[in-house]
C-alpha cells in the first residue's frame, strides 16, 4: 500500500511559551519544536501498515525550513521519502488553507490511505485531516484507536474513540483518511542505520505554483480565521497559590486542607 | 438580521446535553447580534424528541428525517446538511464541540465554503464582527479568532454556556426537506467497551491525578505514596495512560473517567480541556505543577508551584505530622 502522512511541526508540549510582542503569536525563538504528538503515533500506524502489506510511506509536512528536521526524523524512522510545502505564501494558515495545500500536493500521487494526527498541539484545530478528505472525496475518521486493513486492501476495519470509554468499530472503504488518536501503538525510536539511511532519502521541496495553487489560495490570504491575540488566560485567580520553599508550602496547604476546606 | 442555526445532536437517550448549552450560545448571539436562533435536529424518528424545544425562545426548530440519518456517518450528516445550508443561507451554524462534530463539521466547513471556528468557549462583538474566544496549545494560552465569509461554522466547548440560562418561548417544530440524495459512507460494525475498564473511580471520594510532569514510569512511586497517605485512588491524565504508566482504566477525562471526589489532587497536570471535563464535579481541587501558568491552576482551590518530586515528599511528611496532630 502505498501511504501518505502528514505531520506537523509544533513546540515542545513541555516547553514554556512566551507570547510574542505583538500578541498574535508565541514567540519562536529557542522554543524547542518535536513532531506532534497524535502525528507522531500516526507516523508508526502508517510504517506498520505499509510493513505488514508492502508498499511505501510518504511524508508531507508544511511549513518553514525547520520543518525539514521533522521531516528527517520521520526518514529516519521508517518512512521513503518527504515533501515539503515550503514557501513563504503557506504560512499563517488556517486549517482550511493548510489542508488546501496538503491536498494538491497528495492529489498529484495515487495514496491508498493518508494518515494524521487527529489534532495539532499548537492551534489545535482538529480540522486539517477531515477537510484534506473532503478535497480528495474520500471517506474519513478521526480519533482512530486501531486500523486494521482487510483482505483484498479494498476497506479498512477502523476503532474510533467515542466519549466515556467507548469505541465505535466501521468499516470504511479505501482510499481513506485516517486521523489517528494518540496512545494507538508504540512508537518507535529511530535507529543508528536508520539515521545513517535518512542522510540519502529525498525530501522534495514544493511550492504553491507547483501545486498549482495560487497565492491567494494558501497561508493567511486564503484562510478564513484571522488571529487577533492571543494570550495568557488570567490563571490561578481563584487559586491560592503557595510557591518557594516546598516544605513550608506543603505546610501551609496541609492546614488549609485542614482547617478551611475540611476534607483531611 | 443575523439568521443563526443550532446543530442539536442526539443520542439514544435522548438531546446531547452538549446541545443544550450550545442553543443557550445561540441565543445569546441571537440577542448579541439582533437576530434569530433556530434548532436543526437529524436523524430518523426524530420529529418527537424535537418538540421538547418547542418551549425555547427560537423562530423555529427544524427537523430533517431521513433513513439514512438513523445513525451519524459523516457523509449522511453532511449532505444533509450543507444541502439545508444552501438552501436557508444561515449565517451561524453551531455545534457542541463533541466527538461526533469535531469529525464532521471542518469537512461540512470545506463543503460549504464556510468558515470553521473549533472549540469557541466565549464571543463578543465589535463593530459587527463577532470576535470568537478559543484555547490554543492544549488551553496554555488563549486566542481570539475572527472568521470572514458566510457561513461561519462554530462548535462550542462544554461547560462555556448554562443549559439553564435558557430563554423561554414558544418555536414552531417542522420538517425541512432537503432535496438531495443522502449517502452514508461507512458501515457501523459496531461499539466495543473499552479493554480494562475495571477500576470505578466514579465514586472515589479522594483521587491523586498524575500527569505527564511526572516525567517517567520510573518515577510515579511519588504518586502512588501521596494515595496511600491520604488514603486515595490514583487516577492520571491521558499522557500518562498513552505512555504506558498506568492502565488506560485509570484515565481521567473526556475519553475516560468522570469523577467527582471531595478532594482531587493534580500532579504534573497542565489541565487540557479534555481533562478538566472529567473532573470538574471535584469539590476541592488541589494543584502541583512547577509551570505557574499552567491551566490546572485556572480550577484549582489550592495550588503548590514547584517540583512535584519536591513538593510530594514534603506534602506526605505534612500530612503524617497532622495526622499524628
Amino acid at each position: 500500500m502505498k501511504i501518505a502522512v502528514c505531520i506537523k511541526q509544533v513546540p515542545d508540549t513541555e516547553a514554556r511559551l512566551r507570547v510574542r510582542s505583538d500578541g498574535l503569536g508565541v514567540d519562536e525563538e529557542d522554543l524547542p519544536f518535536v513532531i506532534n504528538e497524535s502525528d507522531g503515533y500516526a507516523l508508526e500506524e502508517a510504517l506498520m501498515i505499509a510493513e505488514k502489506t508492502g508498499g511505501d510511506v510518504v511524508v508531507f509536512s508544511l511549513g518553514s525550513e525547520r520543518v525539514r528536521e521533522a521531516l528527517r526524523k520521520a526518514l529516519a524512522l521508517g518512512a521513503t521519502r518527504a515533501v515539503h510545502l515550503d514557501d513563504v505564501a503557506f504560512a499563517g494558515g488556517d486549517a482550511m488553507a493548510t489542508a488546501r495545500a496538503l491536498a494538491a500536493a497528495i492529489d498529484g500521487e495515487e495514496f491508498d490511505l493518508v494518515l494524521t494526527g487527529s489534532q495539532s498541539d499548537d492551534a489545535g484545530y482538529g480540522s486539517t485531516g477531515s477537510i484534506v478528505a473532503g478535497h480528495l472525496g474520500w471517506p474519513h475518521a478521526w480519533l482512530v484507536m486501531g486500523v486494521e486493513v482487510e483482505d483484498g486492501e479494498s476497506s479498512a476495519r477502523v476503532t474510533r474513540e467515542m466519549e466515556s470509554g467507548v469505541n465505535e468499530v466501521l468499516r470504511l472503504a479505501l482510499p481513506a483518511v485516517i486521523e489517528v488518536q494518540a496512545g494507538i501503538n508504540q512508537p518507535r525510536y529511530a535507529s543508528l542505520k536508520g539515521i545513517m539511511q535518512a542522510k540519502r532519502k529525498e525530501i522534495a521541496g514544493k511550492s504553491a505554483s507547483d501545486l498549482g495553487l495560487s497565492e491567494n489560495e494558501v497561508g493567511a490570504a486564503g484562510s478564513r480565521l484571522e488571529t487577533l491575540a492571543v494570550f495568557f488566560p488570567e490563571s490561578g485567580e481563584t487559586a491560592e497559590i503557595f510557591e518557594g520553599d516546598p516544605a513550608e508550602s506543603a505546610r501551609r496547604l496541609v492546614e488549609k486542607l485542614q482547617k478551611e476546606a475540611r476534607v483531611l | 438580521m443575523a439568521n443563526i442555526w443550532v446543530v442539536v445532536q442526539t443520542r439514544a437517550e435522548g438531546i446531547h446535553p452538549m446541545a443544550l448549552e450550545t442553543l443557550v450560545a445561540g441565543q445569546a448571539l441571537a440577542a448579541e447580534l439582533g437576530g434569530s436562533a433556530s434548532a436543526v435536529v437529524l436523524g430518523d424518528g426524530v420529529m418527537d424528541r424535537s418538540g421538547e424545544l418547542s418551549s425555547w425562545e427560537l423562530s423555529a426548530v427544524h427537523v430533517i428525517e431521513h433513513e439514512a440519518l438513523a445513525a451519524y456517518t459523516p457523509g449522511a450528516y453532511i449532505g444533509a446538511l450543507s444541502a439545508a445550508i444552501g438552501s436557508e443561507a444561515p449565517d451561524y451554524v453551531l455545534f457542541p464541540h463533541t466527538y461526533q462534530s469535531v469529525e464532521y463539521v471542518p469537512r461540512l466547513a470545506y463543503s460549504v465554503n464556510g468558515a470553521m471556528v473549533p472549540e469557541a468557549t466565549a464571543f463578543r462583538v465589535e463593530e459587527g464582527a463577532v470576535i470568537w474566544r478559543r484555547p490554543a496549545y492544549g488551553g496554555k494560552l488563549q486566542a481570539d479568532v475572527r472568521a470572514s465569509g458566510s457561513p461561519v461554522l462554530v462548535s462550542v466547548q462544554s461547560g462555556a454556556y448554562s443549559a439553564s440560562d435558557r430563554r423561554e418561548g414558544n418555536a414552531p417544530v417542522a420538517a425541512l426537506a432537503v432535496s438531495t440524495e443522502i449517502i452514508a459512507d461507512r458501515e457501523i460494525l459496531g461499539v466495543e467497551e473499552v479493554a480494562g475498564e475495571h477500576v470505578d473511580l466514579s465514586a472515589a471520594e479522594r483521587v491523586v491525578s498524575a500527569g505527564r510532569g511526572v516525567g517517567g514510569e520510573d518515577k510515579m512511586g511519588v504518586i502512588h505514596d501521596l494515595a496511600a497517605a491520604l488514603g486515595a485512588v490514583v487516577g492520571a491524565s491521558r499522557p500518562v495512560i498513552d505512555s504506558g504508566w498506568l492502565p488506560r482504566d485509570c484515565q481521567i477525562g473526556s475519553s475516560g473517567q468522570t469523577v467527582s471526589p471531595e478532594l482531587y489532587v493534580a500532579a504534573g497536570i497542565s489541565g487540557a480541556i479534555q481533562h478538566l471535563v472529567g473532573m470538574k464535579g471535584s469539590q476541592v481541587v488541589v494543584a502541583i505543577n512547577k509551570d505557574r501558568s499552567a491551566p490546572i491552576f485556572g480550577v484549582a482551590n489550592y495550588g503548590i508551584v514547584g517540583d512535584l518530586h519536591e513538593v510530594i515528599p514534603a506534602l506526605i511528611e505534612a500530612i503524617e505530622e497532622a495526622k499524628a496532630g
